[in-house]
């Protein structure tokens, strides 16, 4: 992908969110600049993925969702309802997962965010991936990213978790797609090949 | 200061006050970035709490439970079930988990929405609240917090920092009406704690006023009823508990629900609470 590439996120919905213009809403739904210009703007270093990131002349209101995507090259976390209702945007701060869009970015100094491309290798899956892959999980795919992060969370915190506290676990993450059920087999796969390994 | 600051002590936190009186206190942010990601909120500055030690931690007391008031929802939920059921159920409600990871009960109590799920709670409980200032510590009754739609008497240059919720000794219920059972925000919600020693009933009612309300007809009426040893009342008179409740506010109609499902839906969860709680 060039930097020419008319589809490419980041330039579009930066020039759109950048403070010095006035136009009203991002392309995808960012925080709008009207009056744009006296916003205030901050630096601060942010820790993504075991990397320190720094974060230049940032919007203050910016979420963590948006920093993630637009200026940190993040764009596995998606943007949907922006309100904390979808689960899509999930990532872990501190261990614990949370809506990136509901965090503001210039608090998170200081904690440790994993999004989904952290919690592998570059180029690896993890066995929650290869699960949801294995078990046709995926359908249009959007809400996947966020599923991961939650399902990966709860694996890691109760690797006995029950039915009902996986359903739980991805209450706030809404899928249009697949009715969930091939979701759960994957979450089941994935307890079942971790409990084999431990045995 | 620049327009962020991340104060880890009270006393920054007041200069970063004084610095920027207009300053948005943020917490979790969980309500606040919902407002700013939709633009109907521009924060000129923003001083962030949650790393200052004196809204951490909670700890259990013979007669109260007192919460930092940066302690999130999954840390009630999870730890404090056996001291604060009804608050532990309320915790269990709020949002998603993605939600409780990050929303506190210091939050929940400044933003002071009307369909704030902690609140019934903590006003049916007599929960008192300590709010800090330059000027010293005041400690107010969290009946007396909330005066409107998301307006409290909270002062400029103060911070709301725990939340002391006393034990009660009797069950509680906290039930709570949506479209589903998770990811709701209330179209109606009720706390019930029954207080075996003082011998009252005490329900805290949500989403059907512009702050939360009790229903101080039904409580005292339910009070009268109940054999106490035995822990238990005619049916008759749990019915008319829910009436008496039903009765005692007068909800509104909106998006979420009209005036006459609000009437209803409250006064069945009334009745379902104390059926609950009853032998």
């Amino acid at each position: 992908m060039s930097a020419s590439d008319p589809d490419r996120g980041s330039a579009v919905s930066d020039a759109l969110h950048d403070p010095t213009t006035s136009d009203s809403r991002g392309a995808q739904g960012y925080p709008g600049t009207d009056g744009a210009r006296d916003l205030p703007l901050e630096t601060y270093v942010l820790s993504v993925n075991g990397r320190e990131l720094p974060v230049d002349d940032a919007w203050v209101g910016e979420s963590l969702l948006y920093v993630l995507r637009e200026r940190l090259g993040q764009p596995g976390s998606k943007n949907a309802c922006e309100q904390g209702e979808c689960g899509s945007c999930s990532v872990l701060m501190d261990g614990a997962v949370v809506a990136s869009c509901c965090v503001l970015a210039a608090d998170a100094v200081g904690s440790a965010i994993t999004t989904v491309e952290g919690l592998t290798g570059e180029g690896e899956l993890s066995d929650v991936q290869r699960a949801f892959i294995d078990q046709g999980a995926v359908q249009c795919g959007f809400c996947i990213p966020g599923m991961i992060v939650a399902l990966t969370d709860l694996l890691d915190r109760s690797p006995a978790a029950s039915e009902l506290e996986m359903r739980e676990a991805i209450s706030g993450n809404l899928c249009r797609c697949t009715g969930y059920g091939r979701i759960f087999a994957a979450f089941r796969q994935v307890q079942q090949e971790r409990a084999h390994a431990r045995a | 200061m620049s327009v962020i600051a991340r104060p880890s002590s009270l006393q920054d936190a007041f200069d970063a006050l004084d610095a920027h009186p207009d300053a948005h206190l943020l917490a979790g942010g969980t309500d606040f970035m919902v407002e700013v990601n939709f633009g109907h909120r521009r924060p000129p500055a923003v001083v962030a709490i949650r790393r200052v030690p004196q809204l951490q931690g909670y700890e259990i007391r013979p007669d109260e439970v007192d919460i930092g008031a940066a302690v999130t929802w999954t840390t009630i939920e999870r730890e404090l079930a056996g001291e604060l059921p009804a608050l532990a159920a309320a915790a269990r409600t709020v949002g998603s988990p993605q939600m409780r990871n990050a929303a506190t009960i210091g939050g929940n109590v400044a933003t002071a929405s009307p369909a704030g799920d902690g609140l019934p709670v903590l006003l049916a409980a007599g929960a008192t609240l300590v709010l800090a200032s330059r000027q010293g510590e005041r400690t107010v009754p969290f009946a007396e917090f909330v005066t409107g739609v998301k307006r409290t008497i909270l002062q400029p240059g103060e911070i709301i920092t725990r939340v002391r919720v006393p034990r009660l000794a009797g069950p509680q219920e906290f039930l709570k009406v949506g479209t589903r059972n998770a990811m709701v925000i209330s179209i109606c919600c009720a706390a019930l704690l029954v207080d075996r020693v003082g011998r009252t009933v005490r329900i805290g009612l949500g989403s059907v006023a512009p702050t939360p309300v009790r229903a101080p007809e039904a409580e005292a009426y339910i009070a009268a009823e109940i054999d106490w040893d035995a822990l238990s009342a005619p049916a008759g008179s749990v019915a008319r508990f829910g009436e008496l409740v039903r009765d005692g506010v007068r909800p509104i109609t909106d998006h979420r629900g009209t005036a006459a499902y609000r009437s209803r839906a409250v006064q069945v969860i009334a009745t379902r609470a104390l059926e609950r709680s009853l032998a």
